[in-house]
């Protein structure tokens, strides 16, 4: 064999490329320099001494490094730093307020939702977006679909071979703003299926989760 | 990662203007795709032009009575959209099926229909890959291919589609409006694919420089029932080993019409036209069904580890028809 | 012998650094930055077999921020080493993801860059990478891991089996599977004269600093292994790995603390895995069940550089009542990575051939398998022929019976529907050893009333901070609240690794005997803690020896309820529930966790996992988590776990024995047994995923 790089091209040696930007980060600005090829992963961790989000995989295949951008849950590490700067960012370390646990947090704490605690973080941002997204009536797979007379369809489907058959008086969906999710087991199981852990705390997270939600 | 250029354009002109036909340049949607090939190896521009500001990122009704789903529509979104459950529930099921809340929180409707196959021979740069580098060979077929194409592959590549979403499109024959140096055109779905035959590097039939900008989808059909289907491993976040989206209409027990899309069988998401047209006309049962199951799969050229997944298809296909039927 | 007074051991307190953890404070290995720091990225073997010809670091150097390329051709020499350790020691290339060399840089782009444009010359030799229970290299290796005896054989098995009116004979087979720690290995290394800090993710922060200095050739003194939070190990991080040696060579090379992440697919060539195994197992059986003979034979790998022989026949040793018995285990040297450790090393693949073979016994008895295994119980060890210090298998498989509602259970296999789902339930039995081993601990009064337990142990998520708390504040009669316990940095009095659920044991017994001694000079001081505090050590080396001969088990039963698409064959877990008798609890929250954990690991094994050898590069294909599937959320229903108080005085001063094992063995083979029961295909292969179910 001769000798290969594992790499599908050269080149002269490019000077990284840097931009200099304000990240919004748990009600705080951050003047940041950073490279055009940092995630906002290793930002957060590198940069701003923000080591709540972690590294599990950093191909967005783990949940471990879910923080919220816009209030909404994203992977960092596939979040291009250079991409968030209009953007407003919290993580792990802003969810409580005033040194207050988020409720979420305590609940954790409640149900022993975590064991090493290294997928915690993200678990827990992960379940903020989640909170939010079941508000704002946000469907998952495991929704029910709308009865007859919503739309033109009435096919309830479950795409889980060992789900529960739908509830046949399933929620309409109405005109105006959709009404909000009711967050049980399934739904969270659901919605939490983007956050690994290989502890195996499942059972307490979904507990932790559903017992905000109610 | 090689160093690169970054610009946020505003305009889907400016975005033209700042990529013209460069191949050195690429878009940045959600980057769900993109920044994890750049990270492995397998794609590396010298510059991203993030359109995630310039695409549109709207749900309008057409006069026609369709949807324009902007490209930089995030899954999410278009999966909670009253419009897209109500018209279109099989869409918001394929979007919902695929990746995780998080994933879908940033991938864009364009990104998500020009996202890469999973092989694992493409995403390792250490091996070869007719895909990622044309003429090496595809190690895949001697390989591991549990997971992937049992219709219309070639001799030099074997790869599919991961993408849920786009199966749903296919079925539903959505066009694809895509916006480029040489001007604005419209794809019909599922022709913005491409079989491998023997240009696998080829996933589209865009040409450099060109950029989806929206999909529209065509009115929803009165009486059509939806499904989109999946079978995986994992029970959730999982790619699909095989998935099934089909509309059908049925009148006195006959199938007046149907639309039948299947994804990760192929390297498109693999509208089943053999499977309609015999079904048009066709009693609605579970005989029939089997019937065209067989029809489109007598097409199938599985490799040894993946002949599983004909038989996946065909009770795939069959069970969502049969429950489309039922759900009378 | 026992915690006198136990007030707080057997209670459910909360996880004591889980508000350090739920805020995201709590610092892990990677999450430090000593100042100057540089960055490691380690490049690997692009061949399976064969030898490095060069490596263009010249042109490397020229790369933007790059610091240094380190291969076998400039690296500095290590004084001693084993193969798998001596890392850039040598042209030669054992397996494909081996490190051949390391790039250092300013920033971890520059270097993650740099890394990939490394160009590395091989010549390539034909490489073996295939397990096959045939294989001409097969050999027999002189013990199995945790020291037993590689083949036992009682009474003339062949006979007996030969005569035996019901035989089962059934090769079973498990892949590769990686333990997937969420916390990828990482390493912060950096030195200051002679003496070497590491930052690392470790399971046993003493056994690290050993093996570090041995391998520097400098006294385990001039070592310190930090690690007070570890994100998962399961085995993975138990010892020594080749990362830690190149980050500890670089730093030593540029003279800057450096920074080594190993990636989550670097790990699958780098951090260990459970070897594949196949597996033969004869039961010999009267007409009613009763075992005349058990034989169970393991074939297994290792790689070129290490020997790894995982003990999978050993339970069928010590679990059922059968006169005539032989266990063996063989092993061939491939081309592959060094299998390692994973959770129930032995006992989980191991268990899950004996539990499938004892379902089939059963079915073919038409006996139902709870009564299958109570009619097969040992009055002693069949093996040792010692007494058991507490065997309460039957206990568990009858109150798990209860509590899953078997009773009445319909034998016959795919009957049951529900809707689509064809549905089914199994058991299985579980077992893992009571191990102990010898620590040192120091208990410390300060004049405020609070303590401080100081010992080298891990918490890698098992709840070790929160019930050596407990267990500390019951010898020394005060309140957990007022314990410190500090742990995970190899500065603290030596203990022995989180590792063959003997953590608890080891360590519980060194805090108690270190914290009686410090009351014992508290009670000497008539009570008043002097200005300079008070403190105590306790080493149970001579107690842990001299302790008496025993056969000490922990023990379970599982049950499983699947439901199994008849169209997809896509294979759910509906219930699983556990019922154990591991002597007694000493915290029952973080306990159910580990339970419930381990159970979550067995369903993943059983449905999911497997890393796939590519024979034509001699990898793991499969090397990320998209890939390779762990349960997730979604995956994990309703898993309960129970368990039964057992009163063993042979054990140690808490009386308990491990958990952190015993969850995962027996689960694979209950959803076997279930996945049978509803679709009548017996699975002898892991994982049970559609291919091997659609029709």
């Amino acid at each position: 064999m001769k000798g290969d790089a594992n790499t599908t091209y050269d080149d002269a040696a490019p000077a990284p490329i840097t931009v200099d930007l304000q990240l919004s980060v748990n009600d705080q600005l951050y003047p940041v320099t950073v490279d055009t090829r940092e995630t906002l992963l290793d930002t957060l961790r590198g940069r701003l001494d923000l080591t709540g989000a972690k590294k599990g995989c950093d191909h967005g295949q783990c949940g471990a490094c879910t923080v919220l951008v816009d209030g909404r849950r994203v992977v960092s590490c596939l979040t291009l730093t250079v991409s968030v700067d209009d953007r407003t960012i919290t993580t792990v370390e802003g969810l409580g307020s005033g040194g207050a646990l988020h409720p979420l947090q305590k609940a954790f704490i409640d149900h022993d939702a975590l064991q090493c605690g290294f997928c915690t973080p993200g678990q827990l941002c992960s379940a903020a977006g989640v909170l939010a997204e079941a508000a704002a009536g946000w469907p998952s797979l495991v929704t029910p679909r709308s009865p007859p007379g919503a739309g033109p369809e009435a096919a309830g489907c479950s795409h889980d071979p060992a789900a529960p058959p739908h509830d046949p008086a399933a929620r309409a969906l109405p005109d105006g703003p959709p009404e909000p999710v009711r967050l049980g087991e399934e739904e969270i199981r659901e919605r939490m299926s983007g956050n690994l852990c290989r502890c195996g705390a499942y059972p307490g997270i979904v507990a932790a989760i559903a017992e905000v939600a109610r | 990662m090689r160093p690169f250029a970054y610009h946020r354009p505003s305009t889907v002109a400016e975005a033209l203007e700042a990529t013209g036909t460069s191949t050195d340049v690429m878009y940045l949607g959600g980057g769900t795709n993109l920044i994890d090939l750049m990270r492995l190896g397998v794609v590396s521009p010298g510059t991203l032009v993030d359109v995630t500001r310039a695409a549109p990122a709207t749900v309008e009704e057409t006069p026609g009575g369709g949807l324009r789903v902007g490209a930089g529509v995030r899954n999410g979104d278009l999966a909670a959209h009253p419009l897209v459950r109500r018209g279109y529930p099989m869409l918001a099921e394929a979007v919902l099926a695929g990746a995780s809340g998080q994933l879908r929180n940033m991938a864009t409707v364009g990104g998500n229909l020009l996202q890469r196959t999973r092989c694992a021979y493409f995403q390792d740069v250490s091996k070869p890959c007719n895909k990622r580098s044309p003429g090496t060979g595809c190690p895949a077929r001697a390989g591991d291919h549990r997971n992937l194409a049992i219709l219309g592959h070639s001799d030099s590549c074997v790869a599919t589609h991961p993408s849920d979403m786009a199966v749903a499109l296919a079925a539903l024959g959505a066009q694809v409006h895509v916006e480029g140096p040489g001007g604005a055109h419209v794809v019909p779905m599922p022709g913005l694919h491409r079989l491998p035959g023997d240009e696998p590097d080829r996933d589209t039939v865009l040409a450099p420089g060109e950029l989806i900008t929206a999909v529209e989808l065509p009115p929803p059909r009165p009486g059509g029932r939806s499904r989109f289907r999946k079978a995986r491993d994992r029970a959730s976040f999982s790619f699909a080993v095989v998935s099934v989206a089909a509309v059908l209409e049925v009148d006195g027990g006959v199938v007046r019409d149907c639309r039948i899309a299947l994804g990760a069988v192929a390297h498109v998401p693999w509208r089943a036209e053999a499977a309609e047209t015999a079904l048009r006309g066709a009693p609605a049962t579970e005989e029939e069904f089997g019937r065209a199951a067989d029809a489109e799969l007598a097409a199938a050229r599985p490799l040894p580890l993946n002949r599983f997944k004909v038989a996946l298809a065909r009770n795939l296909l069959v069970r969502v028809l049969a429950d489309l039927a039922e759900a009378r | 012998m026992t915690v006198t007074g136990s007030r707080h051991v057997g209670s459910a307190l909360d996880r004591v650094d889980a508000v350090e953890k739920v805020t995201g404070r709590a610092r892990y290995a990677y999450d430090n930055a000593p100042a100057g720091l540089v960055h490691a990225v380690p490049v690997q073997a692009t061949i399976a077999r064969g030898e490095i010809l060069e490596v263009d670091v010249d042109a490397i150097l020229k790369r933007p921020g790059v610091v240094a390329a380190i291969w076998h051709g400039n690296a500095p020499r290590l004084p001693s080493a084993d193969e798998e350790l001596a890392v850039l020691q040598s042209r030669r290339v054992a397996y494909r993801g081996q490190y051949v060399a390391v790039v250092v840089a300013e920033t971890l782009e520059d270097a993650r860059n740099a890394a990939r444009l490394l160009r590395v010359e091989y010549a390539a030799e034909e490489h073996d990478v295939e397990l096959r229970a045939d294989h001409p290299r097969m050999y027999r290796p002189e013990r199995v891991n945790a020291g037993y005896a590689t083949d036992t054989e009682d009474g003339d098995p062949d006979a007996a089996l030969a005569s035996a009116p019901v035989v089962v004979d059934a090769v079973y087979s498990t892949p590769a599977e990686h333990n997937n720690p969420m916390e990828p290995h990482a390493t912060i290394a950096e030195w200051d004269g002679d003496g070497l800090t590491v930052h690392e993710p470790t399971q046993g922060a003493s056994s690290l600093r050993a093996s570090l200095g041995s391998l520097f050739g400098m006294p385990p003194a001039h070592v310190r292994v930090v690690s007070p939070y570890v994100g998962g190990g399961f085995g993975a991080k138990l010892k020594i790995l080749p990362h830690v040696v190149i980050a500890a060579l670089a730093a030593k090379q540029v003279g800057r603390p450096v920074k080594l992440a190993v990636t989550r697919r670097q790990m699958f060539a780098v951090t260990g895995y459970r070897t594949p195994t196949i597996q033969r197992v004869r039961l010999g059986a009267e007409a009613g069940g009763r075992l005349v003979a058990i034989t169970h034979d393991v074939y297994e790998q290792t790689s070129i550089v290490a020997e790894f022989a995982e003990q999978a026949a050993v339970p069928s040793r010590m679990m059922y009542a059968a006169p005539h018995r032989r266990t063996t285990h063989r092993l061939v040297r491939l081309d592959v990575p060094t299998p390692s450790y994973m959770r129930g090393p032995g006992e989980t693949p191991g268990m899950f051939a004996l539990e499938s073979a004892m379902d089939e016994l059963a079915i073919a008895c038409g006996v139902d398998p709870v009564e299958l295994r109570v009619r097969n119980e040992p009055e002693t060890d069949p093996e040792s022929g010692l007494p058991f210090s507490s065997r309460n298998l039957v206990a568990c498989l009858r109150e798990g019976a209860r509590r899953f509602g078997w009773a009445g259970r319909d034998p016959e296999p795919g009957v049951r529907r529900g809707g689509r789902l064809l549905v089914g339930t199994g058991v299985a039995a579980s077992t893992y050893p009571a191990y102990r081993a010898p620590s040192s601990a120091s208990a410390r009064a300060e004049p405020d009333g609070r303590f401080t337990v100081r010992l080298a142990a891990a918490d890698i998520g098992t709840g070790a901070r929160t019930i050596l708390a407990q267990i500390a504040a019951d010898t020394l009669r005060t309140s957990p609240g007022l314990v410190v316990v500090e742990l995970g940095d190899s500065a603290l009095p030596s203990a022995v690794v989180a590792g063959g659920s003997m953590g608890s044991a080891s360590w519980g017994t060194a805090v108690v005997r270190a914290c009686e001694a410090l009351r014992d000079r508290l009670e000497a001081a008539g009570g008043a803690v002097p200005p300079g505090g008070l403190e105590a050590t306790a080493d149970t080396t001579q107690e842990v020896r001299a302790q008496e001969p025993f056969a000490r088990h922990a023990f379970g039963a599982q049950f499983a309820e699947v439901g199994v698409d008849a169209d997809t064959g896509e294979t759910r877990v509906l219930r699983l529930l556990g019922v154990f008798a591991a002597g007694r609890i000493l915290n029952p929250t973080t306990a159910r966790s580990q339970f419930i954990g381990g159970m979550t690991m067995g369903l993943s094994m059983a449905l999911l996992e497997e890393s796939i050898m590519d024979r034509e590069f001699g990898d793991y294909l499969n090397h990320d988590l998209a890939q390779y599937h762990i349960a997730g959320c979604a995956d994990v229903r309703d898993v309960q776990a129970f368990w039964v108080e057992e009163d063993d005085s042979h054990l140690n001063p808490m009386g308990s024995k491990g958990i952190g094992e015993i969850g995962i063995v027996g689960t694979a083979a209950a959803i076997a047994n279930a996945v049978h029961h509803a679709t009548g295909v017996r699975i002898r292969d892991l994982p049970i995923r559609m291919d091997k179910l659609v029709r």
